[in-house]
């Protein structure tokens, strides 16, 4: 893989995501290890900037990076000068003055990680723009499944729930078609649009259209912070209709993967019965997640040429 | 076997390679004993199919066969940011406690000593084994580390620029050598 930053799987090529999904199967047993470090990302400095809240990528980001043995430091949108009303362009700009080698950043606009990746010399991984992508946890979706069902390419996975407002959801349909999966959608009219057709994916609005031939359900987290007044009657009835308990759950395939980004809303998109159930992988993808992150700094945090004459060591 | 003006020569031919692996298993036999008691890991991927070849003799010669394990050192490289492409990562399996046992480390070419640099420290996250000793099928010289194997199968004079590969069925060749390519220009 040659590039420089991750922003988003709309314009990453299926080779590149297998070779982000092996190189990240290979990265699991670094954490199976007693020390669970190696030397790799030595005297690198790895910057986490959220300016939204987060706390499982943030942390699986934190971990990454020092389990490569990079040196990471991090800041939150509270404890952050944005509250005192410094620009995006400002914060970077004090932050390229400190020389990191990537910056991780979460941010609500869409776009912000592009617009730092296009003026800044180091690294940015996107770890989720406002309603645009979050690349790398539909790379960890695609690695627990592809653990679960093997190749991607012919299975069908239904995404469930608000895919409009989804992040998860659009890095999701980019990967997994571009993988050769089937896509379809489901939720109510105002959460999954018609014209999401155009990105690839089937749109349906009743779950038990999606869930009788799906190898994967995943259900989308309601995010209460994205949705307009009036976008949802009230969470009793959403959990009714788009809501996966164990009766909806029988109308699946006995082996479907049941999936969540997180966090739960416990008894709104998932009963605790399934969360917790045997088919759910919920946990599985945390800890993918870890290995994924590990791959992407390990592909992305290299190949600064030596000056000429430098050895190339290789025995 | 040298033939000065050539790119190319057989340094080794199957049957001097397989001579040498006997005489490697036996020498590590003399010294160490009861299989039982060490371990061999092979550096990914040719160090690998040679720890398994090793394994194989002294088994052989045993009637007991020791562990073998394997390590793929890419992520203790000193060379990940020279602008080469990044090696694919290979697997690290060692399915077995290191701490307190011998470990003999498996390479099939010894150069420059960077290899086992980074193998050895890759073996010391993995536990605190009693002692680690290298055995190569080949030492080509021009070590940059001060380092040395404890079992060398033929020492085969090299410029530093020349490449020496080392072929096993195993990784699809057709025939088991060891072949010495001149770098252009000469030495």
């Amino acid at each position: 893989m040659r590039r420089k930053d991750m922003l988003g799987l709309r314009d990453v090529s299926a080779e590149e995501i297998v070779e982000i999904l092996d190189t990240a199967a290979r990265f699991r047993s670094v954490s199976e290890r007693r020390i669970k470090k190696v030397p790799t990302l030595r005297g690198r400095t790895v910057v986490t900037a959220f300016f939204e809240d987060s706390t499982r990528t943030r942390l699986s980001f934190d971990l990454a990076a020092k389990r490569l043995s990079a040196d990471t430091l991090g800041f939150s949108a509270s404890s952050s000068s944005t509250k005192k009303g410094e620009t995006l362009m400002d914060t970077a700009r004090n932050l390229d003055a400190m020389k990191p080698d990537a910056i991780i950043i979460r941010h609500a606009h869409a776009g912000a990680p592009h617009m730092l990746a296009q003026a800044f010399p180091w690294t940015v991984l996107n770890a989720g723009d406002g309603i645009n992508e979050h690349p790398s946890q539909a790379l960890l979706d695609m690695l627990t499944m592809r653990d679960h069902l093997g190749e991607l390419a012919g299975r069908t996975v239904a995404i469930v729930g608000d895919v409009y407002h989804s992040r998860v959801a659009r890095s999701n349909i980019y990967g997994l078609t571009r993988m050769g999966a089937r896509v379809v959608v489901a939720g109510p009219g105002t959460m999954c649009r018609q014209d999401m057709a155009h990105l690839g994916v089937e749109v349906r609005h009743r779950v038990d259209d999606v869930l009788g031939d799906a190898d994967v359900v995943m259900m989308l987290r309601i995010q209460r912070e994205r949705l307009a007044p009036g976008m949802m009657a009230s969470a009793r009835e959403y959990s009714r209709f788009y809501g996966l308990d164990l009766d909806k759950l029988r109308r699946a395939r006995p082996e479907v993967l049941v999936m969540h980004p997180g966090p739960i809303n416990r008894g709104v998109e998932l009963s605790p019965e399934v969360a917790d159930g045997d088919r759910s992988v919920i946990l599985e993808q945390v800890t993918n997640g870890v290995a994924v992150r590990m791959a992407l700094l390990y592909l992305l945090l290299g190949g600064e040429p030596l000056p000429a004459g430098a050895d190339d060591a290789a025995a | 076997m040298h033939r000065p003006g050539a790119e190319a020569w057989l340094s080794m031919s199957a049957q001097d390679l397989h001579r040498s692996v006997t005489r490697l298993a036996s020498e590590i036999s003399e010294r160490l004993g009861d299989p039982d008691g060490y371990v061999l890991v092979g550096i990914v991927t040719g160090g690998g199919h040679l720890a398994q070849r090793l394994a194989d003799a002294i088994a052989h010669a045993e009637g007991r066969r020791p562990r073998v394990g394997t390590l793929d050192i890419t992520l203790y490289r000193d060379d990940l940011y020279t602008g080469l492409e990044r090696p694919t990562l290979g697997e690290t399996a060692i399915p077995f406690e290191i701490s307190g046992r011998t470990v003999v480390l498996v390479d099939d070419v010894l150069f420059t000593g960077r290899t086992v640099r980074a193998a050895l420290d890759e073996i010391m996250d993995y536990g605190r084994p009693a002692r680690v000793q290298l055995a190569v099928l080949v030492d080509r010289g021009h070590r940059e580390l001060p380092i040395a194997a404890d079992y060398v199968g033929r020492e085969i004079g090299t410029g530093k620029r020349d490449r020496v590969v080392v072929h096993l069925v195993e990784d699809g060749s057709e025939q088991d050598g060891v072949r010495v390519h001149r770098a252009e220009g000469g030495r």
